[in-house]
């Protein structure tokens, strides 16, 4: 199913810039079809990665976050990824307890070489994000409160934050 | 002698050459502990410890950095005192630990939901072995010490401390138990009930960082990232979804380092189940990294380090 046939949703991609921002990069030098929902930020190294950030992400509305570095013994900065590895294995077994379906965040290596890899880490990700759906909030507002909203709207009152 | 009188001549011996000594005193009233500083032999007479005495006084060594103290710890907090040392937050020369032999503290929520009415003034509260008879204005009601155990105490694998200068009591027996009946039956649950609890639970939070400030192995004190502006990593929006921000804060900047003394879920003024998360997040430390925080001196963080081949990570194929 080609990708823009369906609604966008929001992906946020964490590439280090030695190998995976370079793969991404690749890949598109080979224009190699991709999906477009992700929203790719480069960092210098996954080990730059505060696991906060994509926690972050996912309270703040993101729908699938994904992460991808150097492969282990080939960090530019020799031993970033590592420190990444154990900190991303933890986030992701965290996840569960606090309700955020750990499917949403994933992290891989990927080359600077490997286009063909990482279109089909972004293309496989995110089926998975599409299947899942929309992420829930962490915030619902409920029918009263929407309900409120829409009836200020109309009044022309704007929202209530901004008066 | 009693454990107490053990141990106040023990803090008598060493008083002389420390700054002060942190212990329990009666707190507001017969129900409360409080923390003490013991700087006089005077000072001793009001030393109390036993089920009352629930603070884990290991939080305030990181202020004292540099000066010669002494610190009264039950099993668990050692752990705390272990996991500083270990890191090197607190110089392990310049504390005096007195080490109890610990057969467990009271809930304070517990002994709530178990009293007929709210307490308000305890007057008089008398430990027995297995009971706790408490007057309040001249009615008393007897509570088993095992209805308003802490959970902690229930699954307490270190009863005596595991570190100590002296040990004082007779040497208590681990939990048989390790696991928690709540904790399970909320692992269990689904992601989308699991979701709904915290959104509706993290509403009450107040953000008031007492979980933090009592939290031992919390040591950033001025330069938590909670309160920065720049970089903005919270903002003071009180949501769910912020409020929920701040435990994840809390719960990765303890990764293998919380040495699960259930301070934070203690010190809480709406009692929000906070172990839930730390308990969980331990849980996965010790399957991954076979590690628990506070158990042994010369342990490293996992976090603060790393393997080339990792045994128990397997990265997912793609
Ligand atoms: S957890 Fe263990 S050492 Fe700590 S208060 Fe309970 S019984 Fe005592
Ligand atoms: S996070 Fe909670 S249980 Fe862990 S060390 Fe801090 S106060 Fe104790
Ligand atoms: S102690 Fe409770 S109310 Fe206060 S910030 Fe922590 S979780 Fe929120």
């Amino acid at each position: 199913m080609p990708a823009q046939d369906i609604r966008e949703l929001r992906i946020v991609g964490f590439l280090c810039n030695w190998c995976s921002y370079g793969g991404a990069d690749t890949a598109g030098v080979g224009r190699f079809t991709q999906p477009t929902d992700l929203r790719i930020i480069r960092v210098p190294c996954s080990g730059r990665i505060d696991p906060l950030f994509i926690v972050r992400s996912l309270l703040n509305g993101a729908d699938g976050v994904l992460v991808s570095g150097c492969h282990p013994r080939d960090c530019h900065y020799a031993e970033g990824n590592f420190y990444a590895r154990r900190r991303l294995e933890l986030l992701k077994r965290f996840l569960p307890v606090t309700g955020i379906d750990a499917r949403r965040f994933e992290y891989t290596w990927v080359s600077a070489s490997e286009g063909q890899r990482w279109q089909h880490v972004v293309t496989e990700f995110t089926h998975r994000i599409h299947e899942l759906g929309p992420a829930p909030s962490f915030n619902p507002m409920s029918e009263v409160d929407w309900n409120a909203l829409a009836l200020q709207a109309a009044q022309g009152q704007g929202c209530p934050c901004h008066g | 002698m009693s454990q107490l009188d053990d141990l106040k001549s023990a803090i008598k011996d060493r008083l002389g050459e420390l700054e002060c000594v942190i212990g329990w005193e009666q707190g507001y009233d017969a129900l409360h502990a409080t923390p003490l500083f013991i700087r006089t032999e005077a000072d001793l007479d009001r030393l109390v410890i036993g089920p009352l005495a629930v603070h884990n006084l290991a939080t305030y060594l990181t202020a004292y950095k540099g000066k010669k103290i002494g610190v009264v710890v039950k099993g668990c907090d050692s752990r705390s005192v272990i996991e500083l040392v270990n890191e090197n937050l607190v110089n392990r020369d310049d504390i005096v630990v007195f080490g109890l032999c610990c057969d467990g503290v009271v809930s304070q929520p517990k002994i709530r939901a178990a009293l007929p009415a709210d307490p308000g003034f305890v007057e008089s509260v008398t430990i027995g072995t297995d009971e706790l008879k408490i007057t309040v204005a001249g009615q008393t009601v007897t509570l088993k010490k095992s209805d308003v155990l802490a959970d902690k105490c229930r699954v307490c694998q270190h009863p005596n401390a595991i570190i100590a200068d002296v040990l004082i009591g007779t040497k208590q027996n681990p939990a048989g138990a390790n696991s928690l009946a709540c904790q399970e039956e909320f692992e269990a649950k689904s992601d989308a009930e699991k979701l709904a609890f915290w959104q509706e639970t993290m509403s009450r939070c107040i953000r008031c960082y007492a979980c933090r400030n009592a939290c031992p192995m919390c040591v950033c004190r001025d330069y938590c990232i909670a309160t920065s502006r720049d970089p903005l990593w919270l903002s003071q929006d009180n949501s769910p979804a912020e409020n929920m921000m701040f435990q994840m804060v809390h719960v990765s900047h303890l990764a293998g380092r919380c040495t699960e003394c259930g301070e934070c879920e203690r010190a809480c003024p709406v009692d929000i189940p906070l172990m839930l998360l730390r308990r969980y997040m331990n849980k996965q430390v010790k399957d991954v990294f076979e590690h628990q925080a506070g158990t042994a001196l010369d342990q490293t963080p996992p976090l603060f380090t790393f393997k080339v081949e990792e045994e128990r990570i397997h990265e997912r194929g793609w």
